[in-house]
């Protein structure tokens, strides 16, 4: 197929990579003409957090499509995809800490305490630093291919996180949190239901196991 | 006269920037261009001029946000709920008559209309304008004192609070929908904040006429945070007992009646500090917004943690 060549060629990931960086220079290309509104702290709060969110469903669009589509070369774009999805929510957050609170801590540990949007946003960040931690092969190699599986299945609460702290900020028009929800919602209804058919199909060998076998 | 007509003809420009006198007024630029658009049929080019407008000793002397800020960065949900939609979605919003409906306890109910603006004194008044949301502006508006119209409206003794709704037209306003709050828009004043000499009824701002800051007229509190002092005014109603107000429908637990700008009562986000535009640091933010020394006697006695 096609498609497949594409993604195994040899530019692919390169090109994946500038694509996914796109946000962010022309976010920095926009500061650097002062072309970011009449709040411009508030616009790089929100651009930076919208690129985290889509990110991170796109990130869990990897998995579905690979099977969907029959394109199992998707998985070579799925580490920086979600490292991306990372390193967006940490300019957020940088965002927040630097430019919005400017390191006030006592301000900033207030908030996190006190604003739930803000605990909820923290913690969905808070989830993926673990999986970029361990995101080398190394890393899958010390703690194994199941363990590491499991602990990856921390994007799951870190997308839901990151979808709730989105529709707690919103003053009244939820379009667009309702939206990402939506996505997420179908991403992990993929997910169960891919596990039930799995596990429908284990129950059914151990059923035909149990039968007397004819000698 | 014929020259004027000859004059108009040739630059594109309308009759309705004449003066009084029927001498033409050179538009500015965005005037020019807001007339292009309403392709001159909208009524509030018909009265509207340049003229120096009285200033006012209530003006702070802080530097006001530049227009294009003013003018680009509102919430006006009416036209979407992203704060660059107004400029964008209100560009051809036309309210073609202005007319405000002075009802309830009130000598004569009326309808308050253009031949009363004409004759309105009008004065420039330079004020701080807080959003709940954490940012400021400094803006020159062009109104007059809400305590003038009242006074027109002649409202009768059982007149304890004013209760406002916003002019909605379903039409002109499609994104409105999606806003997540009804429409049109209620706001309220107990009686004495609305006769405060501080409430401004405006009619614009930066010598133009008000167009995505709320258009045809909005109130102007500047002791309270933005979301009180209501847009695009359409009826007026005198009552007795306090008048529901959209946002504290829609979120009980979070808006209350009062919301003067307050540092201390927090329930939706800290309101200590907040960023003036244009400014990168915060500044700390001022009990009733700086303007205690004038308003902080209208609460007395009133415990402004309990009252929101």
């Amino acid at each position: 197929m096609t498609l497949n060549r594409i993604i195994s060629s040899r530019g692919a990931k390169p090109s994946m990579f500038l694509i996914c960086l796109l946000p962010a220079l022309v976010l920095g290309w926009r500061a650097w003409s002062q072309d970011l509104g009449a709040n411009p702290i508030e616009y790089i709060t929100h651009s930076t957090g919208d690129w985290t969110l889509r990110l991170l469903l796109i990130t869990l669009t990897v998995t579905p499509m690979r099977s969907v589509l029959q394109l199992p070369q998707l998985i070579r774009f799925r580490r920086m995809l979600g490292l991306f999805a990372f390193f967006y929510g940490c300019l957020h957050f940088l965002t927040y800490v630097w430019l919005d609170k400017f390191f006030d801590t006592k301000d900033i540990l207030r908030d996190i305490g006190k604003r739930p949007f803000v605990t909820i946003g923290f913690a969905s960040l808070m989830l993926m630093a673990p999986l970029a931690v361990t995101s080398t092969a190394s890393w899958i190699r010390r703690l194994g291919g199941r363990r590491w599986q499991l602990l990856h299945r921390l994007i799951y609460f870190s997308g839901l996180a990151g979808v709730i702290h989105y529709h707690w900020l919103v003053k009244s028009d939820i379009r667009l949190p309702a939206l990402y929800g939506t996505l997420l919602f179908l991403l992990l209804a993929y997910r169960l239901f891919v596990f039930a058919a799995k596990w429908r199909e284990r129950h059914r060998r151990r059923v035909s196991e149990l039968q007397p076998q004819p000698t | 006269m014929d020259q004027s007509h000859a004059a108009q003809k040739k630059s594109g420009t309308s009759v309705f920037f004449g003066d009084a006198q029927g001498r033409l007024l050179e538009p500015s630029p965005f005037f020019r261009e807001r007339a292009r658009r309403a392709r001159f049929r909208d009524w509030r080019f018909l009265w509207w001029d340049k003229t120096e407008r009285v200033k006012s000793p209530f003006s702070t002397t802080e530097k006001p946000t530049p227009f294009q800020d003013v003018t680009s960065y509102n919430n006006f949900y009416e036209f979407g709920t992203a704060k660059s939609d107004p400029a964008h979605n209100a560009k051809r919003f036309r309210s073609d008559r202005w007319a405000v409906s002075i009802e309830g306890a009130v000598a004569k109910p009326r309808v308050l209309d253009l031949d009363l603006l004409k004759t309105a004194p009008l004065e420039e008044r330079i004020y701080r304008h807080q959003c709940v949301e954490g940012w400021s502006i400094v803006v020159p508006w062009i109104g007059f004192p809400r305590s003038a119209l009242i006074n027109l409206a002649n409202p009768t003794s059982s007149a304890k609070y004013v209760a406002f709704q916003s002019l909605y037209d379903a039409k002109q306003m499609p994104d409105a929908r999606d806003a997540g709050i009804p429409f049109p828009y209620l706001e309220g004043l107990r009686m004495a904040e609305a006769l405060h000499p501080l409430a401004l009824l405006c009619f614009g701002l930066y010598g133009e006429v008000l167009n995505q800051n709320g258009a045809p007229t909005r109130l102007v509190t500047p002791w309270k945070y933005g979301f009180k002092s209501i847009k695009s005014i359409a009826r007026m109603r005198f009552v007795e007992k306090q008048p529901p107000t959209t946002w504290s429908l829609a979120v009980p637990s979070v808006y209350g009646f009062y919301w003067n700008v307050n540092p201390e009562v927090d329930p939706l986000r800290s309101q200590a500090t907040e960023r003036r535009l244009g400014d990168f640091f915060k500044r700390k933010t001022l009990k009733f917004n700086g303007y205690a020394e004038q308003v902080a006697t209208l609460y007395d006695g009133m415990d402004l943690r309990e009252n929101v």
